[in-house]
């Protein structure tokens, strides 16, 4: 399983790093998101600052549609979905294998928007245990959610609209969480963010679970 | 896989007796809830208890059996078609039932509050199973191989009992806006009195035969509706042909 795993994560990252999507599109979006934010709340009251977790993570919940669209959308054409199907591959190893590699991409975009709410909300980012630990637990959620709705919208014709209406609500839990986690950690208090950070690992475990054991019926079926 | 037998319209004696016994209930709700004494801390508003918490009791029943019955389509030795329009509808009418639940919890808390609407637990995950239920609703009417888009559509049912869970409990773990369960509040000498007991139980009964009486009859009508596909083509291509037979016979 782990090396079905580590075969198709490999797959999924060399096809990122060749064709430069997710660098060339989904990361500046994601930036692009951050300023818009800027636009619609008034940057001088020191609002941006104060919100600036809800923000950052706001971003990254648009950015993981995005990457988990992209980490289906690859295999889309020519038949790439009944290719891996064919392959004998674990599913349960597909299933972690991609779920990798969207988190992969997701940390990349997290350092990515962490600089820029320094640079353009000018936050402070105190309690870096925390922040880190809620990034890789809400990051581990984030995929592993993402691919199991990733593959049940797959090849249909409304997967665009129909998979941000699926997976939004399934990761609202991870934006409360992590933005309480990120507001209890940057305002200095963070034995606040603890519980919080209980409930996104929790949150990972399920979904990790549920990936390893319903990926396979569900690729099936897509 | 058997099918279902097909019933012959939406309507028999039995839905019949189903929705005049509702129908009754819902008067009689009406009748005990709009006389109801007034409060001294809500006035007029406390009334409403005769009608939200079995309206959003009955939400939760609704998505029990959508989760029941999905469970039961993707178990394969209960594999049955008639599990998933279940499911479905279920589902549709549940979805009716949250968003009366916000409706009517709305009405309640602009003159309570002071605001139609707090982010409290409560509210917001009732909010989200909404939009989850309304995901799902989308999921089931996306155009694919019906065996497929069953299967998809039962598992993502699966998401509801989580969902359910958190909503009941949120006002246990989380200190909220919203009060208590109501039904906590029925043994003697608790916060609420004889009256509104009376009522809020007729409610729930009265909000259970609806919900009975309104999915049996989508759960016919699906039934309906998947036989018109299945069959719709042979029998137009029937009538077709005995056009063409007729008109080949004329003289």
């Amino acid at each position: 399983m782990w090396r079905d795993a580590a075969l198709v994560a490999g797959k999924d990252l060399r096809i990122e790093a060749r064709s430069r999507v997710t660098l060339n599109q989904v990361a500046p979006f994601a930036v692009l998101v951050l300023v818009l934010f800027a636009f619609a709340l008034d940057p001088d009251r020191g609002i941006l600052t104060r919100t600036a977790p809800g923000l950052f993570w706001v971003a990254v919940l648009f950015s993981s549609l995005l990457a988990t669209q992209r980490s289906y959308a690859v295999e889309a054409d020519d038949a790439g979905r009944d290719g891996l199907r064919l392959s004998g591959l674990d599913p349960a190893g597909i299933f972690l294998g991609k779920a990798a590699a969207v988190a992969l991409e997701l940390v990349g975009l997290q350092i990515l928007l962490g600089i820029g709410i320094v640079v353009l909300y000018s936050a402070h980012l105190h309690g870096p245990v925390l922040l880190l630990g809620t990034c890789l637990a809400a990051t581990a959620g984030l995929a592993a959610a993402g691919t199991v709705y990733g593959v049940l919208a797959a090849g249909l014709r409304v997967r665009e609209t129909l998979l941000p209406l699926l997976l939004l609500p399934v990761v609202a839990p991870v934006l409360l969480a992590a933005t309480r986690a990120w507001e209890a950690a940057l305002s200095g208090a963070p034995g606040d963010g603890w519980p919080w950070l209980r409930l996104l690992a929790v949150f990972a475990v399920i979904y990790l679970a549920a990936g390893v054991l319903g990926y396979g019926p569900l690729l099936e079926e897509a | 896989m058997t099918t279902t037998e097909t019933p012959a319209g939406i309507g028999s004696r039995g839905s019949f007796f189903l929705g005049v016994l509702a129908a009754l209930t819902l008067a009689t709700t009406v009748v005990l809830g709009l006389s109801l004494p007034l409060s001294t801390e809500q006035g007029p508003y406390s009334r409403m208890i005769a009608i939200h918490p079995p309206i959003a009791t009955t939400e939760y029943v609704a998505y029990a059996v959508t989760v029941l019955a999905s469970a039961l389509y993707l178990w394969p030795r209960t594999r049955q078609r008639r599990w998933d329009l279940l499911a479905g509808a279920s589902a549709e009418v549940g979805a009716v039932f949250t968003a009366l639940t916000l409706a009517t919890g709305s009405i309640w808390g602009r003159p309570t509050w002071g605001v139609w609407w707090v982010w409290d637990a409560r509210l917001t995950s009732t909010a989200i199973l909404f939009f989850l239920v309304l995901g799902y609703l989308a999921l089931r009417r996306v155009p694919m191989e019906l065996s497929r888009r069953s299967t998809i559509s039962a598992v993502a049912a699966l998401i509801l009992v989580p969902a359910v869970v958190v909503d009941h409990y949120a006002v246990t773990w989380w200190r909220t806006l919203h009060q208590g369960a109501s039904l906590a509040q029925l043994s003697p000498g608790k916060s609420l009195d004889g009256a509104f007991i009376a009522a809020m139980l007729v409610g729930f009964v009265a909000m259970g035969l609806v919900y009975a009486w309104l999915t049996l009859h989508r759960f016919r009508l699906a039934v309906l509706e998947e036989r018109a596909d299945i069959e719709g083509l042979d029998i137009a291509l029937e009538e077709r042909r005995a056009e063409g037979l007729e008109l080949a016979a004329r003289p």
